[in-house]
């Protein structure tokens, strides 16, 4: 539908004009700002491309969380403006061999997707379920990453702590 | 109409009577937000022996319009070294993110007017609900996730350090019991097998309302605690307390973005209000089931019930401290939700999916068998 | 009875797409926000923003997971997905704490005054 077409493509758009904005901005929170403009922008794709669970997982982990956390940081450690190029000239190499790259890597992917099945499955919800619960490989991996999740956050406050008595 | 715009009919179809509900919603939660601040103010008096106002009007009725205009006519200003483009946008987004959420929340099942029928405009019924999610709940969950960035920002951007003390504490705040709030929701949703808000209510339908309200009544009261938190509302209200913190993150706002940031604040107050009213409550379904009919008029009764409920907490509960606030959220609300699932998880394997008491699992796992075989 | 079926549809009831032809479009994006993420690793100075890139990268290759996902009609990229969110946050969190400890210690953020174990 002609709904769907204009969400995705304008979605599409706003995403890559949000990234170039994210590696280009001196203030970071400028920079935050246009990560989280590109995750929700994303967020639609995921949403036209079927799967509307991960779109709002998405918001909620990446967009809800995990930039509130950058955010934070950002701002309690008052982090400054960026200056300069980085040191032995590797900036403007990066950017050379970067579009060489982006370039590269549309052409080949663009061709190689034309070949693609094209597989018109909605999945809800109930669906991730299933399948994260029902095959023994999906099961076990998910109680290790809550297993990953407590170490990382244990981690975390230990080095993040002052250290007492220095 | 229908010869005229050939495939494109159902989308149109659809988009006008999408418009037609948003624009009815959305003009009737702006009529609702003055009045709560006027209710507010009044019962707020009532409650500590004065009369709130009653000069503007008869019963002070006019009180919210003239509020209106006074924000109306003051000075914008904006602060020195203020990050322009956040400033503007932090009010923005925190109304934004305070009007979506209300678009998945039902009000009723199908219109159906008392000597009319049920209403179909173009041959379809006008459900009460603007866009009924397969994850309505999460995605309720995801917007208020994104709320918390109108108060970020709105501290951040006004160059202040109160401001960014103000903003910092009360979005730590927000996140810290957005735990709790998602915890609760989770005995809701597995008694009722679903993320769809009409699921949910569905399956209210199937056992009493009443037994519903007892049985998740741990985490209806968890809910709302944790809904206040989020709010900002009495007793979480430090970060815009004038006595604390000379406001909070909305000191350097002054008239419309101002209005907009109380504009948002109470939306959100209304918006958690009409959610526990349709989780925990049963939303549209009438207490007494035989004898009186589902009606939204029910819902709305049940909302302004929980507003009350908020006012009267707020001209009895002294606010909490900033540390005492932290402790409570994660030392205690959040393992009470914990425990609470995993006590309510039990109670559904143990009696399993046939006999899970009272609400019967078996009876939604047909529905959701019929969504994914879509 | 009206057609509810085509109704909760056409209402964003499941995100339905009618049609397909996004999984090129949706590949071609991952790649270049994976470029744009590995190209501003390099050219960024402030640690912070250097990890706010690299969670680019990886949002990159969320979308990649999804598109073909729908291209082979099973579930199990929207799964990867999920456990790419959670090493995500681990890695968020982990790397901020490092970030601050840094701060600490040395008060600055830029990530070429790091080179005290250079030879």
């Amino acid at each position: 539908m002609i709904l769907d077409v204009i969400l995705f493509y304008g979605a599409a758009i706003v995403a890559l004009a949000s990234g170039i904005s994210v590696i280009s901005q001196r203030n970071p929170i400028n920079s935050a700002f246009s990560l989280i403009v590109t995750m929700c922008s994303l967020a639609v794709m995921f949403a036209m491309l079927g799967s509307g669970f991960i779109a709002v997982l998405q918001v909620v982990v990446y967009a809800g969380a995990i930039m509130v956390l950058f955010l934070f940081v950002i701002m309690l450690l008052n982090a400054k403006q960026d200056e300069g190029d980085r040191a032995g000239g590797i900036g403007r190499a990066a950017v050379f061999l970067g579009i060489i790259l982006a370039v590269q890597s549309v052409m080949v992917v663009t061709k190689g997707a034309q070949t693609l099945p094209e597989k018109h499955a909605v999945t809800v919800s109930a669906d991730v379920a299933r399948g994260l619960f029902s095959s023994p490989r999906f099961l076990y991996a998910f109680e290790a990453t809550s297993i990953l999740i407590l170490s990382a956050m244990v981690g975390a406050i230990v080095v993040a702590r002052k250290e007492k008595g220095k | 109409m229908e010869n005229f715009l050939g495939a494109n009919k159902d989308l149109a179809i659809d988009a006008f009577i999408a418009v037609l509900k948003i624009a009815v919603i959305f003009n009737a939660l702006l009529g609702l937000f003055s009045l709560m601040t006027y209710i507010e103010r009044r019962v707020l008096g009532f409650m500590q022996f004065r009369r709130g106002p009653n000069r503007t009007g008869p019963f002070g009725i006019l009180q919210p319009a003239a509020d209106g205009i006074k924000l109306f006519f003051k000075e914008e200003l904006m602060p020195e070294g203020a990050h322009k483009f956040l400033f503007f946008a932090a009010p923005v987004v925190a109304l934004i993110t305070a009007y979506v959420s209300l678009a998945v929340v039902p009000y009723g099942g199908p219109l159906v007017l008392p000597f009319y029928g049920q209403v179909s405009l173009f041959g379809r019924p006008i459900n009460l609900q603007m866009a009924d999610l397969d994850v309505g709940v999460l995605f309720i969950f995801a917007i208020t996730a994104l709320g918390v960035y109108g108060i970020v920002f709105a501290g951040y951007a006004s160059n202040s350090k109160y401001a960014l003390i103000g903003g910092l504490r009360s979005s730590a705040q927000m996140f810290s019991y957005e735990l709790a709030l998602g915890m609760s929701w989770v005995s809701v949703i597995m008694a009722a097998g679903s993320f769809r808000l009409g699921d949910i209510v569905a399956a209210a339908e199937r056992a009493n309302p009443w037994v519903w309200f007892i049985m998740q009544f741990p985490a209806f009261v968890i809910y709302m605690i944790a809904a206040a938190a989020e709010v900002n509302r009495t007793p979480f209200d430090l970060p815009e307390g004038e006595t604390e913190l000379v406001a909070g993150f909305h000191v350097e706002y002054s008239s419309m973005k101002f209005a907009l940031l109380q504009m948002a604040e109470y939306i959100n107050m209304i918006t958690v209000c009409a959610l526990a009213s349709n989780m925990f409550l049963g939303g549209w379904l009438s207490p007494l089931p035989g004898i009186l009919p589902n009606s939204p008029l029910w819902f709305f009764a049940k909302m302004l019930f929980l507003l009350f409920v908020f006012i009267w907490v707020r001209a009895t509960v002294p606010r909490f401290r900033y540390d005492q606030l932290m402790d409570f959220g994660w030392k205690r609300l959040i393992p009470a939700a914990a425990i609470w699932v995993v006590f309510f998880s039990g109670m559904t394997a143990f009696f399993g999916e046939k006999k899970a008491p009272p609400t019967t699992i078996a009876t939604t796992v047909a529905p959701a068998a019929g969504q994914v075989s879509r | 009875m009206p057609n509810l079926e085509a109704f909760q549809t056409a209402t964003m009831g499941g995100f339905s797409a009618a049609h397909a032809g996004f999984v090129p479009a949706a590949l071609a994006v991952s790649a270049f926000l994976f470029v744009l993420g590995a190209v501003g690793v390099f050219i960024r100075r402030n640690v912070i923003t250097v990890m706010m890139c690299i969670e680019l990268m990886l949002n990159a290759v969320n979308l990649a997971f999804v598109a073909f996902s729908r291209a082979h009609g099973t579930i199990d990229g929207q799964i990867l997905v999920f456990f790419v969110f959670t090493v995500a946050a681990a890695e968020a969190a982990v790397g901020l704490a490092i970030v601050i400890a840094l701060q600490r210690n040395r008060e600055d953020l830029d990530v070429d005054s790091f080179n005290l174990l250079k030879g």
